[in-house]
């Protein structure tokens, strides 16, 4: 079997931004749970703290290239 | 490296890697050979042209289908990226240029699923990286003109309400986030997202082919069973198509909206 030890270095580091993607999304269900009309507010941020923290994720599948 | 060192039979599996986003070129011109992502991008850019074009002449006060269709699509930029993000003071100039560039993205993101194409443009990343540079352009340039080049430089890496023995630190970090680094992740996540994409769809369409044919019994249990996931897998995919021009669009606005934010 062929492979490389990058992908499984990627791979762990792609749990913290998963956990961080889930908390934020986490967040925004209960948020629009509670107060459905802030819905259109809500969506924009979390959509920017989700964009923020696959950023993390991004910059590991770069360089899992890369090195 | 080498996990474990096993003999390299011919009809092993081949797992789709970075290769399989070097096409040949499609013909010359001169030197240059133009490569299909580079035709995709000249289609998008007409795609959305014509589109926008024949839904905006004969505008009607009851609107064709057409119309209706460009008008739905045009003010889910214009109230839900525009208006919302920039505020409605000043997102008027920037919504040629935030719809542009989210029908724009869009339709490059969508060839990855489109039948005969099925290919992502921004898998190459130096079509993100063009893509990306525009947009720092904009939200730099638009930045200056409103606050002055020192004023500006002052609202982007200095932090209001900051004591003063820790913005030496604070300075260069601000500046090497807000302005060195911002396109470079504005261009990647789109990137990577399309080219992650692209690459799962390969490997579970090989895979289930490569089960099928060299796995007996089992493989062809399983074969099938990678393609019905080869299918999910191509339905996530246009979510995170339209996700990734939506937010190539948001984070746009949002940096355009930093750039022209008063100081405190």
């Amino acid at each position: 079997m062929d492979g490389n030890l990058n992908m499984i270095g990627y791979g762990l580091a792609a749990i913290g931004p998963g956990v961080g993607i889930g908390l934020i999304f986490a967040a925004y269900i209960n948020g629009v749970a509670r107060q459905p009309e802030a819905q259109g507010r809500l969506q924009a941020i979390a959509i920017l703290g989700f964009a923020l923290a696959e950023a993390l994720a991004i910059i590991g599948i770069a360089l899992a290239f890369v090195l | 490296m080498n996990v474990a060192a096993s003999p390299v039979r011919a009809e092993d599996f081949q797992a789709p890697g970075p290769g399989i986003f070097d096409l040949p070129a499609a013909f010359q011109v001169g030197s240059q050979g133009i490569t299909k992502p580079m035709l995709q991008l000249v289609l998008a850019a007409l795609v959305v042209f014509v589109f926008f074009y024949a839904a905006a002449s004969r505008r009607a006060m009851v609107p064709s289908k057409l119309q209706y269709a460009g008008e739905t699509a045009y003010s889910f930029v214009r109230n839900g990226l525009g208006r919302d993000i920039i505020g409605s003071h000043d997102f008027q100039r920037f919504l040629p240029y935030l719809s542009a560039l989210f029908f724009f993205v869009l339709v490059n993101n969508i060839f990855a699923t489109l039948p005969f194409i099925q290919f992502p443009t921004f898998s190459r990343a130096g079509m993100a990286y063009a893509l990306a540079g525009v947009s720092w352009l904009v939200y730099n340039g638009v930045g200056v003109q409103k606050h002055g080049f020192f004023g500006y430089l002052k609202l982007q890496t200095v932090p209001s309400g900051v004591s003063k023995a820790i913005l030496p630190l604070l300075i260069p970090l601000e500046f090497f986030s807000n302005i060195v680094v911002r396109p470079i992740t504005l261009a990647l996540r789109l990137f990577a997202n399309m080219f992650a994409g692209h690459i799962l769809l390969v490997l579970f369409a090989t895979g289930g082919l490569y089960l099928i044919q060299h796995q007996g019994l089992l493989g062809a249990v399983a074969g099938p069973l990678a393609w019905v996931l080869a299918v999910a897998v191509a339905f996530l995919e246009l979510l995170v198509q339209f996700l990734q021009a939506y937010v190539f669009a948001l984070l746009n606005a949002m940096y355009i909206s930093g750039a022209l934010a008063d100081e405190h």
